[in-house]
């Protein structure tokens, strides 16, 4: 798979090639492109198939699509309170979203677009904005109190003022760069692992087939594990969300 | 309610607790996960993107102002000051007025 040569190749997975054939390469609709809408797809069939029923009841769908509202909508008002209900639908498709893209790029030959820092960081400049819109919204030229904390020395503005505002320009990029690096450092491990699998066993034999064994063994640890790193890094960035969107409503 | 029962709630809270069942009150980090692979890396990652964020708005201005290197180092000490405050607030409990 991976194994041409005697080189380990573990970061070819994450090119970039067109699909859909002349029409995909001319408007350089790539296989990310492609996982992206397949989420979308994924998610809306979930919700409007799942929900379709609405039995009392619930099936096997109708649980999925309950539950997650349900676990999105707690964490909403959990964090920002009653008057941040009306964030959930950005925060739970911001959830679904990456939940679906890091679940995707679990399955064989699927692509994993939350492993590219340009689409974490446009997930992450959305949320920057909206989270800043609405504080200015709310607030107005208040906001930018939020800069300078009440009852500090006037003689320090110009020192807490800048630090103040890099912190908050470092949110994005913060929380892009952690979901970016989770995805690609276990998708990383995980094509290494597979790497020696495919070494080890074509090497010597019978031999080769029990030492194969132990590289197979971490991988499926391996898998377990990034399937719950792809759960947790779509809470860590939902969670992220809402605490910000709560700073904006809150301000202080 | 629960002291009817000669403190049966608190007891079994605190059995809980123990046996880390519930996490204590006032340590759940804003409902962030904390293990101490999580808590490391979050740290590491608030560090580096103040840290870029600082150095890129110090950059900018230089060209833009012609004053290479100055604002830059400038602007590295206040990135750098800006990672510890995003570090601290990680750790501090959120208070009412905390902007986390």
């Amino acid at each position: 798979m991976a194994a041409e040569g005697n080189a380990i190749d573990a970061l070819s997975q994450f090119e970039l090639v067109p699909v859909f054939g002349a029409v995909g390469r001319s408007v350089g609709f790539s296989q990310s492109s492609a996982h992206m809408l397949l989420a979308v797809g994924l998610i809306t069939g979930l919700m409007i198939w799942g929900m379709s029923r609405r039995a009392v009841v619930p099936g096997r769908l109708q649980a999925a699509a309950e539950a997650s509202y349900e676990f999105i909508h707690e964490l909403v008002v959990g964090q920002v309170g009653q008057e941040g209900r009306r964030f959930f639908p950005f925060v739970f498709s911001l959830f679904m979203f990456v939940l679906f893209g890091n679940l995707l790029g679990m399955l064989p030959f699927a692509f994993t677009f939350t492993s590219h820092i340009a689409v974490t960081f446009a997930l992450a400049a959305v949320v920057f904005i909206v989270v800043t819109a609405v504080a200015l919204a709310i607030h107005g030229t208040h906001f930018f109190s939020y800069f300078f904390p009440e009852g500090a020395p006037k003689l320090l503005a110009p020192l807490i003022i800048p630090i103040e505002i890099i912190s908050y320009l470092s949110r994005p990029v913060s929380l892009s760069v952690r979901l970016f690096a989770n995805m690609v450092a276990g998708h990383v491990m995980l094509k290494v692992f597979a790497t020696f699998v495919v070494m080890i066993g074509s090497a010597a034999g019978v031999l080769g087939f029990i030492g194969a064994a132990l590289p197979l063994a971490v991988n499926v640890a391996l898998v377990g594990f990034e399937l719950l790193v792809a759960f947790l890094q779509a809470y860590v960035f939902a969670i992220l969300t809402s605490i910000y969107l709560h700073d904006a409503v809150h301000l202080h | 309610m629960g002291d009817e029962r000669d403190g049966f709630e608190r007891r079994l809270r605190e059995a809980r607790t123990r046996q880390g069942l519930d996490k204590p009150a006032g340590s759940t980090g804003g409902g962030l996960p904390t293990g101490s692979w999580g808590i490391g890396f979050r740290a590491g990652v608030e560090v580096v993107s103040a840290l870029v964020v600082g150095v890129v708005i110090g950059l900018l201005l230089d060209r833009w102002l012609g004053t290479w290197p100055w604002l830059f180092l400038l602007f590295f000490v206040a990135g750098s000051a800006a990672g510890v405050l995003n570090v601290y607030r990680l750790f501090s409990p959120r208070r009412p007025r905390s902007k986390y």
